[in-house]
C-alpha cells in the first residue's frame, strides 16, 4: 500500500513539475466541446439534447490523449525496468500509476464538465448525474485505456494504434455515461445506468492493472 | 522442438497426450497442416456447392421477402464464422500465454485475417439485405453496431501484430488484447443492445423473422458448415506461410521447400 502511494506521489509530483502537458489534455478537453455547438448550431433545444454524448466523447478523446505518457517515459529512462524489479509487486506500482493518471486526466474533466454543461443549458439535477456518471467512468477509461498504453508501449505508431485498440473498449462506458444523463433529462430512473458504470469499475479495477503488468512485462521482455 | 522435449520430461503424462503436443512444434504441425488442408478444402467445396444448390433453387421464394432474402445464405454463416473465429483465436492466444507454444500464438495471427473478412462480409451483405428489406442501409440496431465493434476489435489486433517487430512480443501482446476482447465482448454486446432499446425502441426486430422453411434452414446450415471448413482450410495455409516466415533460419525450412 505504501508503495501505491509513493508511485502515485511520484508521479504526480512528476507532472506538476510539468503543467503543460496536464494542461494540454484539459484544454482539449474545452475546445472540443466547444467545437460542436460551432459545427451544429446554436439551437439551445438540440445542444441539450446532445450535450452528454458530446461531453463524454470528448472526454475518451481527451482521455485517451494523456494514455501515451502513462508508460513511456519511465520507459524510456529505465525506471519501468526498476519498478519490475523492485520487491514490491509490479501491479500495485501500475495501480499506482493509473490512479495518478487518474488524478491529472480524469479528475479537472470530472470537475470541469458541469461547467461546461452550463454551456449546454443543462439544469443543475443533470449536471449532478453528468458529474457523477463521469466520476464513476473516467478511472474506468484510465483503468482500460492503461492496457492499451501497456501493449502498445514503445510499438511503431503507437498513439493512433492506442486510440484503435482502446477506444472500442470504451464503448460501454459512453453508453451507459451519456445514458444515465439522457435518462435523467428523460425523466427516467438513472439507478440502473450507475450502478452498471460502478459494476465495471469495480470489474476493470480487479482485472486491469492485472493485465497492464501481463503487457508490461511483455514489453520488458 | 523445445516445446516438446519440455513435455516429455513430465511424469505421469500418458503416450497419448505427448503424441499431441508434438504438434505445438512448428516443424511437425507443418507438415500435418499441409496433408490437413485439401480435406478442409474439399468438403468446404461439397458443402458449398450443396448449400448454394439448396440456397438457390430448391429453398422456396420468401412470401414477404421476395427473392432478395437469398442473401442471408451468406449473411447469416458470415456473421456466425465472424463470431466463432473471434473465440477460436482467444483460445489460442490464451493457450500460447498458459503453454508458451509457439504454433498456438501462430494459429491466433492467422484466424484473425479470415475473422476480420466474415465481420466485413456480414456487415457488407447485412447492407444489401437492409436496404431492400428495410429501406436503409444501415440501421444503428444492437446486432449490427455490435458486428461493427467486433470487426474494429479485429482490426486493432491485426494492427498491434503488424506494428511488433518481434514475433514472439507480437504474439503475447496480441494474446492479451485477444483476451481483453473476449472478456468485452459480452458487454459491449448487452450495452450496445440496452442502449439500442433506450433509443429508439425495437422498430426493426431481427429475432422475430417469421419461422423459417425447412430447406432454408438447411441451405442455412450447409452453408455455415462450407464457410467453417473453408475458414479452416484458409486459417492452416496462413499459419504455414508464418511458420516458414519466422523458421526461415532452421535447417528443416531449407529442406521443406525443396
Amino acid at each position: 500500500m505504501k508503495a501505491l502511494l509513493a508511485t502515485v506521489r511520484r508521479d504526480i509530483l512528476l507532472a506538476l513539475r510539468r503543467k503543460s502537458e496536464v494542461l494540454t489534455a484539459v484544454f482539449f478537453f474545452v475546445i472540443v466541446t466547444s467545437l460542436f455547438p460551432l459545427g451544429i448550431g446554436p439551437e439551445p433545444v438540440l445542444l441539450k439534447k446532445i450535450a452528454p454524448g458530446i461531453l463524454w466523447v470528448a472526454a475518451l478523446l481527451s482521455t485517451l490523449l494523456g494514455l501515451p505518457r502513462l508508460f513511456a517515459a519511465d520507459h524510456l529512462d529505465g525506471t519501468l525496468e526498476q519498478m519490475a524489479l523492485s520487491p514490491s509487486p509490479l501491479g500495485l506500482l501500475v495501480a499506482g500509476k493509473i490512479v495518478a493518471h487518474w488524478l491529472l486526466c480524469g479528475l479537472p474533466l470530472v470537475l470541469l464538465a458541469p461547467v461546461l454543461g452550463l454551456q449546454f443549458d443543462l439544469d443543475a439535477s443533470a449536471l449532478g448525474i453528468l458529474t457523477l456518471a463521469l466520476l464513476l467512468g473516467t478511472p474506468l477509461l484510465s483503468l482500460i485505456g492503461a492496457i492499451g498504453a501497456a501493449l502498445t508501449l514503445g510499438v511503431r505508431g503507437g498513439g493512433v494504434l492506442l486510440a484503435l485498440l482502446v477506444l472500442p473498449l470504451y464503448i460501454p462506458a459512453l453508453i451507459f455515461g451519456a445514458g444515465a444523463v439522457e435518462a435523467h433529462i428523460a425523466g427516467l430512473d438513472v439507478g440502473g445506468h450507475l450502478s452498471l458504470l460502478a459494476a465495471m469499475l469495480a470489474l476493470a479495477a480487479f482485472f486491469a492493472p492485472w493485465a497492464t503488468t501481463a503487457a508490461l512485462r511483455v514489453a520488458l521482455e | 522442438m523445445g516445446d516438446h522435449g519440455r513435455f516429455k520430461g513430465c511424469i505421469g503424462v500418458s503416450q497419448s497426450l505427448i503424441q499431441w503436443f508434438r504438434y505445438a512444434s512448428p516443424q511437425s504441425f507443418y507438415p500435418l497442416a499441409g496433408r490437413m488442408i485439401p480435406w478442409f478444402w474439399a468438403a468446404a467445396a461439397v458443402f458449398g456447392v450443396a448449400g448454394l444448390w439448396i440456397s438457390f433453387f430448391v429453398a422456396p421464394t420468401d412470401a414477404q421477402q421476395g427473392e432478395g432474402y437469398r442473401i442471408i445464405f451468406v449473411h447469416v454463416p458470415a456473421s456466425w464464422m465472424s463470431m466463432f473465429i473471434y473465440l477460436v483465436m482467444a483460445f489460442w492466444a490464451a493457450l500460447g500465454l498458459a503453454l508458451n507454444t509457439r504454433v498456438s500464438g501462430m494459429m491466433a495471427q492467422a484466424l484473425a485475417p479470415t475473422g476480420a473478412l466474415m465481420a466485413a462480409l456480414s456487415l457488407w451483405t447485412g447492407a444489401f439485405w437492409g436496404k431492400p428489406m428495410w429501406g436503409a442501409w444501415w440501421v444503428w440496431d444492437a446486432r449490427l453496431t455490435s458486428e461493427l465493434i467486433l470487426f474494429f476489435l479485429y482490426l486493432g489486433f491485426m494492427a498491434l501484430q503488424a506494428a511488433i517487430d518481434d514475433p514472439r512480443r507480437a504474439d503475447k501482446a496480441g494474446a492479451i488484447l485477444a483476451l481483453v476482447g473476449v472478456v468485452n465482448i459480452p458487454i459491449i454486446y448487452f450495452s450496445v443492445k440496452w442502449w439500442n432499446t433506450l433509443h429508439q425502441g425495437s422498430t426493426i426486430n431481427l429475432t422475430k423473422a417469421p419461422s423459417m422453411a425447412q430447406t432454408m434452414l438447411w441451405g442455412m446450415l450447409l452453408m455455415a458448415l462450407a464457410f467453417w471448413m473453408y475458414s479452416i482450410a484458409v486459417a492452416l495455409t496462413r499459419v504455414r506461410a508464418i511458420i516458414l516466415e519466422r523458421e526461415r533460419h532452421t535447417e528443416w525450412v531449407k529442406h521443406a521447400l525443396e
